[in-house]
């Protein structure tokens, strides 16, 4: 069996740009998959119209969805690679909160979402929380 | 920003996001944990994994998960969806503890609760943005562009 010799821990900048990696991809890949499901409309009515078909058909010819998905699958990877370097007790939580906030950030820049004093806490709570679960 | 209250099916959903995730996380570990190593000069060795019940059953669980996600973006606002749907982690926590009788320590508690407090704090609020175009879109503003002021 091969085995991959373990990696001695990398220098902070090279960390610091392996997860933000991992969150930037993440955070890419959330942001058109939420568009492309906005662009298509509201699942749940396109089900009720068409049927389970129409729903499956309207997600796979929609360009940004695979856009979406490419970015997430990128993620993965990224993700991997930086357990490859890193200890799972740094990239898990930092990454699992880091994510939320990012996203929040890019929902309002790049999906207009009102994101109001309500959604910052929340975020910032919830982030703050996966955090201490994780580590 | 509208406010509209979600029927049971999209709580549903929303509560299935929250499951789906770390159910299949779960099982996907205890499948691959329970497996003899896996070589990477054998890479079929990963394929016959896919057909061990505890990995697929966290494979159907995950494509659950994504299904459901898609759904629930279709009608709600992605700032919202990811810190409501954080509970899940809240949930397998207390399974965790009280299920699998797990010490969970006092950091983890605070965890627990600082995401409650948060999922607590985004869902009281509103789910959707609406944008003018969508408004302009509505029956009801076209009517009210159309009125004598």
């Amino acid at each position: 069996m091969m085995m991959l010799a373990p990696a001695a821990q990398p220098p902070f900048w090279i960390a610091t740009a392996m997860i933000s990696a991992v969150v930037l991809t993440s955070t890419t890949g959330e942001v058109l998959t939420a568009a492309a499901m906005k662009s298509i409309g509201d699942l749940d009515e396109i089900r009720a119209r068409s049927g389970m078909k129409g729903a499956i058909r309207a997600v796979v010819t929609c360009p940004l969805f695979f856009a979406g998905v490419g970015f997430l699958a990128l993620a993965f990877f990224a993700l991997l690679l930086a357990l490859r370097f890193l200890p799972l007790s740094l990239v898990a939580p930092a990454s699992a909160s880091l994510t939320l906030v990012t996203n929040a950030i890019a929902a309002k820049i790049f999906l207009k979402e009102n994101v109001g004093r309500r959604r910052w806490v929340s975020a910032v709570l919830v982030c703050v929380g996966v955090y201490f679960l994780t580590y | 920003m509208a406010h509209e209250r979600f029927s049971i099916r999209q709580y549903m959903i929303l509560g299935l996001v929250a499951l789906c995730a770390p159910l299949g996380d779960a099982c996907l570990s205890r499948g691959m944990n329970g497996l003899p190593g896996i070589s990477i000069l054998h890479p079929m060795s990963l394929i016959g994994a896919v057909f061990t019940p505890w990995v697929a059953l966290g494979i159907a669980l995950l494509i659950g998960f994504f299904a459901c996600y898609l759904t629930a973006l279709s009608w709600a606002d992605l700032s919202y969806v990811l810190p409501a749907t954080a509970f899940g982690n809240v949930i397998v926590e207390l399974l965790s503890r009280f299920c699998l009788h797990e010490t969970v320590s006092p950091q983890r508690w605070l965890g627990v609760f600082l995401i409650t407090i948060g999922v607590g704090f985004v869902a009281n609020g509103p789910s959707l943005t609406e944008h003018p175009a969508d408004e302009a879109a509505k029956p009801d503003a076209i009517f009210a562009e159309k009125e004598p002021v």
